[in-house]
């Protein structure tokens, strides 16, 4: 059984731009799924769809084996537990309000009863919360600071310490780096990396980078308008068989 | 540069010095009404009408002999007392109507707001003059009006505040996280809200001290003999050219809470603003 499954997937904005146009594809456990495409083409909709914070119009999304949409809230608590995103901006993923510790802490808070962790013992929230700087290799003395405090790849850092703060089984990770410096983000992606393999996480990772999807996925995809156009392992992006948009962003990419 | 970070302290300094001058006049207030006033502020005694400053009198006596200081002091009560009751009521009907009217959108929003349209199309002064007319002149019907009047812009100023922050990604992954609406409110949106609601309540406090008295003024608010400060100035007005000070004392009260809750608006507005705080 596939982790994640997406079968015909048709998504339709209210103004009648058609974003997604039966979008198929499937991945397993502990696996780094690329998804490549320019902005607009439809990633991030696709991503919040996964995420049941859209709707829809037509098409099944699965997780382990059970559809997704349709669902109560309460219903989809369980799901949503396992499925965490990091987004683009950490300036406006971190509430501004709140100190680094209690941002940190919320998902735990929703899940403290049935979360099973393996890595994070919760002891106390103090403890907890060093836990998580450490993971992403942040000083602790962080967590008593204000997000505006923080730089923008300490802020990436912190959101990602909070998507894996109740171990999920996948991470949507929408064009995580891009709003980084160069440095930052080959040091956010590396560390993305090394937390897939000990905490046993797949991610779907979203970016119109191409290099940075190479070398973070075992699997890629491309995306062009709505409509999956090419899909292929990691080590076949180079082969002559590749869709001519693959090839166009390869140009590019050399 | 210099000049302007000494400018800033010199400006923060003043605001502190304001904030306890505040508190020091509110203490002494209380003391001084607690501990027991020497006078009776309704007793009239014709015999010491109108009689200058003296030890027994610090700020004479009035037209039915009635200690100034004493009813000056005893108005405090009633005229920023009062101003504080219609303004909390009102922030409690307000604020919940914005909150559940931005966060829910849709249809509930737009009935809230029109609702909101229909008490907003109102100017506060006639509201509160019809309002005594059909109920009554007095103080309770006065306090009706200005909640009628006031809770509207908590509830427009707390639902833009909604709409804005409920659109940032921080409350997309709260939802992702499964977080409850109702915990979003609380958690996430409500640190937001409490400075903003607090920096408008304080800089209308000002404003509703100012309505009371000019409507106790004209005969639609307090009535006689209650000490407040505007209907004081209304007792003491056939007098002014011989007892000008029977006027000036209760102006200079009304002038004086006034400016102490626009400075305190302002100084929360700073202390609010987390950002500021450390930049400073």
């Amino acid at each position: 059984m596939s982790l994640l499954e997406v079968k015909n997937v048709h998504k339709t904005y209210d103004n009648g731009v058609e974003v997604l146009k039966n979008v198929n594809f499937s991945m397993e456990r502990k696996e780094c799924l690329g998804l490549v495409g320019e902005s607009g083409c439809g990633k991030s909709t696709l991503a919040r769809c996964i995420l049941q914070i859209e709707s829809i119009n037509k098409g099944i999304i699965m997780f382990e084996g059970t559809p997704l949409q349709n669902k109560s809230e309460r219903n989809l608590k369980p799901y949503r537990k396992n499925i965490q995103a990091v987004l683009q901006n950490p300036a406006s993923a971190l509430n501004p309000k709140l100190r680094i510790k209690d941002s940190l802490i919320d998902p735990y808070l929703q899940y403290s009863s049935q979360a099973k962790m393996k890595q994070f013992q919760y002891t106390s929230e103090e403890n907890f919360v060093a836990q998580l700087l450490e993971a992403v290799e942040l000083p602790t003395e962080l967590a008593e600071r204000f997000p505006h405090e923080l730089s923008g790849g300490q802020k990436q850092r912190v959101t990602i310490a909070r998507a894996i703060s109740i171990e999920p089984a996948l991470i949507i990770l929408d064009e995580p780096a891009s709003s980084l410096d160069v440095l930052s983000q080959a040091a956010v992606l590396r560390l993305l990396d090394e937390l897939r393999v000990t905490l046993d996480i797949s991610y779907l990772f979203i970016s119109h980078d191409l290099a940075a999807v190479h070398e973070m996925s075992q699997k890629i995809m491309v995306m062009k308008e709505g409509v999956i156009v090419d899909s292929f392992e990691r080590e076949n992006l180079f082969s002559m068989d590749r869709h001519s948009y693959t090839q166009e962003l390869l140009t590019m990419f050399e | 540069m210099m000049e302007l970070v000494f400018r800033k302290q010199i400006k923060r300094r003043w605001k502190a010095a304001a904030i306890y001058t505040t508190m020091a006049f509110v203490f002494a207030v209380a003391a001084y009404t607690f501990l027991g006033l020497k006078h009776d502020p309704l007793l009239v005694n014709l015999a010491e009408r109108l009689l200058p400053a003296s030890l027994e009198h610090p700020l004479g006596t009035d037209h039915l002999g009635r200690d100034v200081l004493t009813r000056l002091l005893l108005g405090t009560k009633l005229t920023v007392g009062y101003g504080l009751l219609s303004l909390l009521v009102a922030v409690i009907i307000g604020v919940p109507f914005g909150v559940i009217s931005g966060f829910k959108g849709g249809l509930i929003d737009r009935i809230f707001m029109r609702i909101a349209d229909a008490f907003l199309s109102f100017p506060d002064t006639i509201v509160a003059i019809v309002l005594s007319g059909l109920l009554g002149p007095g103080i309770e019907n006065l306090l009706l009006a200005i909640v009628v009047v006031k809770w509207v812009n908590y509830a427009r100023l707390v639902r833009s505040t909604v709409i804005t922050e409920r659109q940032k990604d921080y409350v997309t992954v709260a939802k992702i996280n499964g977080v409850s609406s109702f915990r979003i409110m609380r958690k996430h949106l409500f640190p937001h809200l409490i400075g903003n609601v607090l920096v408008l309540a304080s800089l209308d406090l000002g404003k509703i001290i100012l309505l009371i008295s000019s409507l106790s003024y004209i005969g639609l608010g307090a009535q006689p003999p209650a000490p407040e400060w505007g209907a004081m100035l209304n007792d003491a007005r056939p007098y002014f050219q011989s007892n000008l000070f029977l006027m000036i004392y209760p102006g200079l009260a009304i002038g004086f809470v006034v400016l102490l809750s626009n400075l305190f608006g302002d100084y929360l507005r700073d202390k609010f603003d987390v950002k500021k705080e450390v930049e400073s």
